[in-house]
């Protein structure tokens, strides 16, 4: 059914830009369709929060997360847009910019732009640091100030490369919210300087995060990316999709622990993969796609290289509900991490006993994805994160944690520290932990400083400056202004436990 | 080994510290000093308990009982009010735990995958030289580093046993005049500091050296410059940490004692640039 109530209140809102409304209105036309065939039961599952597809609408007709393979178009440059490769820096920059705006994901901007400090290097011989800098300023810029949404991503490392320690000044300079950054971590492979280096500006800029390289080097055949919100993807495809189960609320249901592992569990997620594997469906057969994008024609993504993300969260307040009159808590007591472990190593089985549709890269199978979380979340705490205010006081309680869960979620999960403001004094401290927790089974964990003005939500950054505007009812730029705002406050993360006091 | 564990009075272990010392160290807090200073921010560290039991009555959980004498500490009723070190006349605490190195080393074990080293704080650790010896033999083995913090009033050249296995000792120079030591520390002769201080640069073992600088009781400048003079060409590799006084946890004058002016810190640190100093850090 088409909202004619919403669509008015798109089109005359004073909140939104133009660009916002627009996108609003794309929305809004896609939910009028009713292309998805959905069983009562599934239905009954989307009406109690159990199953939530993350407004991704009503009719795909793109994959929600695309990964396209930056350094084949540097190699080749692109026919359809009629660029020759490039052949100097200036080049190389310019025909990123206009790549990037061609690519399409559910932000309707790009939500991965690549190994920047991979795509850079080769291009810097000629020039000194100060000229690239003054390059790369005004690269990073333009992306912060035309990606209006910053669940988008850039990586670098695991090699230090100039690039990467240029683009790290860069940043610390900007303070951007767009594109994030992951630097992809090898203690083998990577220098501790360089290491230090990063983290040093992650303190200042809430960037880059960290992600295990070596944890994650193997999840897909030819190479992995980090994209919007800690999806560990396939370089050169994406995720079709992404559909959770938010584990509390399938939980309201549940008469016992036994009930839950299942018969609840095995129904509701069953009757999601039928949901997601319908998504899939009418992408790849109906929506025209792979045959139209210019990105799969060029070969900067394959049809065989995109997979189906299968998104879990909450399941802190799901354990602490189903353990309710046992007072036991998740982050606390064994008794309750251990039924975490369960409930994860039930969900694992169920899931890859499933078909994914269109899905070869994974052996036909979903991938699990630890799921951050929704402006509209109350008292669901993101993938297997301890929810705010019951942290262990001992962090390093928190991270050997993380460490027992993270390995199920191979599409990718994390874990988001406020930093205490002094450590930039010694930023081998913070790396000496990262180090241990890696070590220790954690495949991703990003910073920031307690004081900062760049915070981060559940995987994206807003600047705290932005989210006051915005109470005030100020237009801001970013989209995801309007999701952090609300969520800020909601999950109380200002009280985010502040680490290596 | 033979003999029996030499065990030392333990007022808590810290997992994780990012400032005593280069990365993530577990810190241990041991009991007891053989000065007072006037700055100092944890004074129930500095004497051990004398079973007064004037702490007992003031517990309001319970955790405190005298028995035999001896006043009991019950870490697992302890409600952490700190009431008992407040009321203690002579700046002790019953909180502490008699610890050998082995045990020590067990309460830090699950922390080894994060840390580099360990680092042993006070009180003034060099009171516990056995101690210390078999901790930093035990903590080597892990592969950690063993760094003290220390106010260099016992002569280091005497502990050959314990220097052997320590990696460095950050040193805390209080004062450079003798009559200005004496004040602020309550002890006549800061030599050995001095001494120390030459010693242990010649042989490698002194990473850091520490200047606080309280207004009116601190002869700051006077360190600084005669920290650089012992070192030399030490001052282009040994950092040099030039903490402001803070209120906070003081006792006596201190508490009555204005906390330096950024200004003031910065003309220190302008003062050891141009002593060529090149690692300063300003706390």
């Amino acid at each position: 059914m088409f909202d004619t109530e919403n669509t008015y209140k798109i089109v005359t809102s004073q909140k939104l830009t133009h660009e916002q409304k627009l996108m609003g209105l794309a929305k809004a036309a896609e939910n009028g369709l009713d292309v998805l065939d959905i069983p009562e039961k599934t239905q009954h599952y989307f009406s109690t929060g159990a199953i939530n597809d993350l407004f991704e609408g009503h009719a795909p007709y793109r994959p929600r997360y695309t990964m396209p393979d930056y350094a084949r178009f540097v190699k080749n440059g692109s026919a359809f847009l009629g660029l020759e490769p490039p052949a100097d820096l200036d080049e190389l920059l310019n025909s990123l910019m206009i790549l990037y705006r061609h690519v399409p994901s559910i932000t309707n901007f790009p939500v991965f732009l690549g190994s920047l400090d991979k795509l850079i290097d080769p291009f810097l011989d000629g020039y000194t640091d100060d000229e690239i800098r003054k390059k790369l300023r005004l690269f990073m810029t333009y992306l912060d100030r035309t990606i209006t949404d910053s669940f988008c991503h850039a990586n670098l490392g695991p090699e230090e490369t100039r690039a990467g320690n240029l683009i790290l000044d860069v940043e610390a300079e900007l303070k951007n919210t767009v594109p994030n950054f992951t630097i992809k971590y090898d203690p083998a492979v990577t220098p501790d300087a360089f290491m230090e280096k990063a983290i040093q500006t992650s303190l200042l800029c809430s960037n880059p995060a960290i992600c295990n390289d070596t944890a994650n080097c193997d999840v897909y055949p030819g190479g992995y990316g980090i994209s919007s919100c800690y999806n560990i993807l396939p370089i050169g495809g994406g995720a079709y999709t992404l559909t959770r189960v938010t584990l509390r609320k399938l939980a309201d249901e549940a008469r016992d622990v036994r009930h839950f592992l299942n018969e609840l569990l095995p129904e509701c997620l069953t009757l999601m993969a039928d949901y997601i594997n319908q998504r899939i469906r009418f992408l790849v057969e109906k929506s025209g796609f792979m045959e139209s994008s210019f990105l799969i024609k060029e070969g900067l993504m394959e049809k065989d290289r995109f997979v189906a993300m299968f998104g879990v969260t909450g399941l802190a307040e799901c354990v602490n509900h189903l353990l309710r009159n046992e007072d036991k808590m998740y982050g606390r007591d064994k008794e309750a991490d251990d039924l975490a472990e369960e409930i994860l190593k039930t969900i694992r089985t169920l899931v890859d006993g499933m078909e994914a549709a269109y899905s070869p890269l994974y052996g036909n199978r979903f991938v699990l994805h630890a799921q951050v979380g929704l402006d509209s979340d109350h008292g669901v705490t993101s993938g297997v994160r301890i929810p705010v205010g019951d942290e262990p006081d001992d962090f390093f309680a928190y991270l050997r944690h993380s460490g027992r869960y993270h390995h199920f979620f191979p599409a990718g999960v994390g874990d988001i520290f406020p930093i205490a403001t002094n450590v930039d004094q010694n930023p081998a401290a913070l790396l000496d932990v990262v180090k241990g927790a890696f070590a220790g089974g954690m495949h991703y964990m990003s910073f920031y400083a307690a004081d900062s003005d760049l915070v981060r939500i559940t995987g994206y950054l807003v600047k705290r400056s932005e989210m006051e505007k915005f109470r005030k009812d100020a237009v801001v730029l970013q989209n995801t202004t309007h999701l952090g705002a609300p969520n800020y406050e909601d999950n109380r993360l200002a009280e985010r436990k502040v680490r290596m006091v | 080994m033979t003999g029996k564990a030499a065990i030392a009075p333990v007022n808590r272990v810290v997992p994780l510290s990012t400032v005593d010392g280069p990365g993530a160290r577990s810190t241990i807090f041991l009991q007891g000093c053989n000065i007072a200073c006037l700055y100092c921010h944890n004074p129930e560290t500095q004497q051990l308990c004398r079973h007064c039991g004037q702490c007992v009555a003031v517990c309001p959980a319970d955790a405190l009982t005298m028995k035999n004498g001896k006043v009991m500490w019950n870490e697992a009723a302890c409600i952490g009010c700190d009431a008992c070190q407040k009321i203690c006349p002579y700046n002790a605490t019953p909180k502490i735990h008699w610890m050998a190195a082995a045990q020590v080393m067990e309460a830090i074990r699950p922390n080894l995958p994060f840390i580099r080293g360990i680092t042993v704080s006070g009180g003034e650790c060099t009171l516990y030289p056995a101690f210390l010896e078999e901790l930093f033999q035990q903590a080597h083995k892990q592969g950690l580093t063993c760094l003290m913090d220390s106010n260099g009033m016992v002569d280091f050249q005497q502990l050959s046993g314990l220097m052997a296995v320590t990696d460095g000792v950050m040193l805390d120079v209080k004062a450079w005049d003798t009559a200005v030591y004496q004040t602020l520390t309550g002890v006549a002769d800061n030599s050995p500091v001095k001494r120390n201080l030459a010693w242990l640069y010649q042989v490698g073992k002194l990473p850091e050296v520490r200047v606080v600088y309280m207004p009116g009781y601190v002869d700051a400048k006077a360190a600084v410059e005669g920290i650089a003079s012992i070192l030399g060409a030490g001052v282009q590799t040994v950092k040099l940490k030039l903490i402001a006084f803070r209120c906070h946890g003081v006792r006596g004058v201190a508490e009555q004692t204005r906390e330096p002016e950024k200004n003031e810190m910065e003309s220190l640190n302008n003062l050891a640039e141009k002593l060529g100093f090149l690692h300063i850090q300003l706390v």
